[in-house]
């Protein structure tokens, strides 16, 4: 691979040259996002550590290429979204239901079409004439055909694309009176795209609107029992929580509640029935923990799925909050897997050993995955988030080693940049970073999708992560990189 | 054919915008004029006292029960009037729902793209009261309106509105062509109105075109949906309205840049008339009344 490897470059020069680019005012703006892992100020705890002075959850400089989404893509592709027995309307004219239809890939089971909606699309399709005299009688129109059309459906959100916003439409009303028609639960969220500096706010106000909407109305019969957890912030992206819910059952816990991957609308009514909430994506669904565990009492804690050293801890940190019964089944479950954990280590390690990676990704695994790469051997050398909040960099700092890249709201320009320079073994981001990467010679997995393939969540998962590192990084077609008439003989 | 006129009215609501400019145009068609009126306001009733009728069927009502402006043709939404004049409303929702705005911006561009300013002299924008959005602003941008005029009277609340109506004007006034024909004092019967009116377009820099006084036959002709033109030709009342039309059609191309004023100005010149007291004052005043 004739790759020109520069000398290895000081992060903090590589920032500077970055920022150099910039008008004066820019860069000024830019530069409290970048920044590099420092070690942990004299008498903090690491947690609170080497990278929370990176500025977050800001708006984007106008003119850079952002790589964030919007409030609606918070709400409706992330939270509500996966929710498979409501069908979700996106409401307002055609372009944002369409275009964000089955981005994600959120596995289910069910029958599509008949009790699960996941991969359909709803939409008001709203024209001039909506705009002009309002869209609230075709907003009820809809909900109508709907419970006509699919009668099993359990209940119905009302994701506002930014028109809802602009013309004041009195959704809730809408909500309010069709509840009392059909007798389902309806959900309207106000998560114009407008709103917020990034999709973060649309997990925020998903978030509120279970809290209103479905909690509010207290239609749980579940009957309690000592082992209830939840897992939230879990998307089944690939089938992620199934590969987690495998786990927490053989350590003997009952999982009633899987948010919002593969969920049914009575698993969100039931989840504040649960002794404990298992918080893998903090950022997109910290805040109906919080509420919970004010208003209902259940307790929460954050884990960690990916790759067997957090595994083992989290599986021991979950089990700690129960009684020795369960910790003693989470001893046997590590046990268990270690002779797949030990197979999959033999086969992949010594070919990604030493191999450094750089990440941007969304709001959690820009830190979570750090530790699934170290126990193959391989370093992070910068990582950065679309639309963590300070507290994730805090927490960011228990993963990553001193001298780690950190880049926030990162842009088009600036990722390239870095990438160009450092020249690592692997990048993992989204879809419109693939490939300009890959054209730049260097090997690339999508982090959102997991590039199509995944589970990557549990014991099971991390097989099926090393073997796709693997399979892009010794891919041998980066040895046909050079064009052959341009080979040094 | 000489090159197409555009203009528009403006002022707070209830003034009389509606009123005094069907009288207006009334009186134009009397210079030969062939004239166009585009209402712009949900009320749709900027063309009754030329078509003689009740509300006439606006383009986006129609719109909406074909479907969408696509499916309409302008004889559906254009009537004639009162000697020829061409009537259109724009239309809207109901109070309180939908976006009206959106609607005036529908409803002149289809009427544009159809048509509807083919072969007139004048074409009239008849607008709510204030410039309260984009939609609203869509007479005075860039090829449409030439000149505003704004209809006020010596009321302290319709000065402020024409202050700030001649605001947006300023700013379409730069990015665009639009200039600010000037102010239409209609009379209110208020203190020292006249003097009051030409000191506001002093300020705003611009003419006060026309002093047009209080008569009760305009509510009689309003009353049998009439012009007072064409209620009662020989009236005085009449004359003024083609007084003001002479000065409207001889202003062509004399519209200024309007220079508004802060509201601390504009009260600065209603305690310089003496019709208002200034705030320490009036607050002695009221502490003494209560005391």
């Amino acid at each position: 691979m004739a790759k020109d490897i520069p000398d290895p470059i000081a992060p903090e020069k590589l920032i500077e040259e970055v920022l150099s680019a910039y008008p004066a005012k820019a860069a000024k703006k830019r530069a409290k996002h970048l920044g590099v892992a420092a070690p942990a100020p004299e008498g903090e705890t690491e947690i609170v550590s080497k990278c929370d002075t990176v500025k977050s959850n800001i708006k984007s400089v106008p003119g850079v290429m952002t790589i964030r989404g919007c409030a609606y893509a918070g709400s409706k592709g992330v939270v509500w979204g996966p929710i498979k027995d409501m069908v979700h309307i996106s409401h307002g004219p055609v372009g944002c239901g369409h275009y964000s239809w089955s981005q994600r890939r959120n596995y289910y089971t069910g029958t599509t079409g008949v009790d699960s909606f996941v991969t359909f699309q709803f939409t008001t399709d709203f024209q001039e004439k909506d705009i002009v005299f309002g869209g609230d009688k075709k907003l009820e129109k809809t909900i109508d055909e709907i419970n006509t059309l699919f009668p099993l459906a359990k209940g119905i959100s009302v994701q506002s694309e930014c028109p809802i916003g602009l013309i004041g439409d009195d959704i809730e009303a809408v909500a309010r009176k069709k509840k009392k028609d059909i007798n389902k639960t309806i959900v309207p969220v106000r998560c114009e795209g407008f709103r917020g500096v990034s999709q973060s706010l649309g997990h925020h106000i998903a978030n509120d609107c279970i809290r209103d909407w479905v909690f509010e109305a207290g239609e749980s019969a579940h009957e309690p029992g000592p082992y209830d957890v939840n897992i939230i912030g879990d998307y089944n992206i690939g089938g992620d929580a199934w590969s987690s819910r495998i786990l927490l059952e053989e350590i003997g816990l009952n999982v009633i509640a899987s948010w919002s991957g593969d969920a049914t609308l009575a698993e969100i009514e039931n989840a504040p029935r649960a002794r404990l909430n298992l918080i893998h994506c903090y950022r997109s669904m910290n805040y109906i923990c919080r509420h919970m565990e004010e208003k209902h009492g259940v307790a929460w804690m954050e884990y960690n799925f990916f790759g067997p050293s957090q595994i083992a801890a989290s599986l021991r940190a979950i089990a700690a909050k129960f009684d020795k019964s369960i910790q003693d089944k989470a001893e046997a479950v590590i046990a268990k897997y270690q002779p797949l954990v030990d197979a999959v280590l033999a086969r992949y390690k010594p070919r990604l050993e030493g191999k450094s990676v750089m990440l941007y990704v969304g709001g959690l695994r820009p830190r979570h995955v750090v530790t699934a790469y170290h126990d193959l051997g391989m370093e992070i050398v910068g990582t950065g988030y679309e639309f963590a909040h300070g507290d994730d960099y805090k927490r960011t700092g228990e993963y990553i080693k001193e001298g780690t890249l950190i880049y926030d709201d990162v842009t088009g320009y600036e990722l390239e940049k870095f990438i160009e320079q450092i020249r690592p073994d692997l990048v993992g981001s989204g879809i419109k970073e693939k490939y300009p990467v890959q054209k730049m010679g260097i090997p690339f997995r999508q982090m959102h999708s997991w590039d199509y393939s995944g589970p990557y969540h549990g014991y099971d998962g991390f097989a099926i992560f090393a073997r796709d590192m693997d399979l892009a990084i010794n891919n041998p077609v980066w040895g046909l990189f050079d064009a052959p008439w341009k080979k040094s003989a | 054919m000489s090159a197409l006129r555009q203009i528009a009215f403006y002022g707070k609501g209830g003034i009389g915008k509606s009123t005094t400019s069907q009288n207006t145009l009334a009186a134009l068609v009397e210079l030969d004029q062939r004239i166009l009126i585009v209402g712009c306001d949900p009320k749709a009733d900027s063309t009754r006292l030329i078509l003689n009728t009740k509300l006439q069927d606006t383009v986006l009502h129609l719109a909406a029960e074909a479907g969408s402006v696509e499916d309409l043709e302008l004889e559906d939404v254009m009537k004639v009037g009162y000697k020829g004049i061409k009537c259109t409303e724009a239309g809207g929702p109901e109070p309180g729902v939908g976006c009206a705005g959106r609607g005036v911006i529908t409803a002149i561009n289809f009427l544009e793209e159809n048509g509807a300013y083919d072969d007139v002299d004048y074409v009239s924008y008849d607008v709510l009261g204030d410039v309260v959005c984009g939609g609203f602003a869509m007479p005075i941008r860039e090829n449409k309106a030439q000149e505003i005029y704004i209809v006020m009277s010596g009321e302290m609340m319709a000065l402020y509105a024409a202050n700030n109506i001649a605001k947006g004007i300023l700013k379409y006034a730069n990015s665009g062509g639009v200039r600010l024909g000037g102010l239409i004092c209609n009379e209110r019967k208020t203190d020292r109105e006249l003097e009051l009116a030409e000191a506001l377009a002093a300020r705003l820099g611009c003419k006060m075109i026309h002093f047009v006084p209080r008569d009760n036959i305009v509510q009689h002709a309003e009353l049998r949906r009439e012009t007072v033109i064409q209620y009662a030709p020989t009236s005085k009342q009449a004359n003024e309205y083609r007084e003001l039309a002479r000065k409207i059609h001889e202003n062509s191309g004399k519209g200024v840049i309007p220079t508004p004023i802060t509201m601390e100005e504009l009260e600065e010149m209603l305690m310089d008339f003496g019709i208002m007291q200034s705030e320490e004052d009036r607050l002695a005043a009221i502490a003494a009344a209560e005391a």
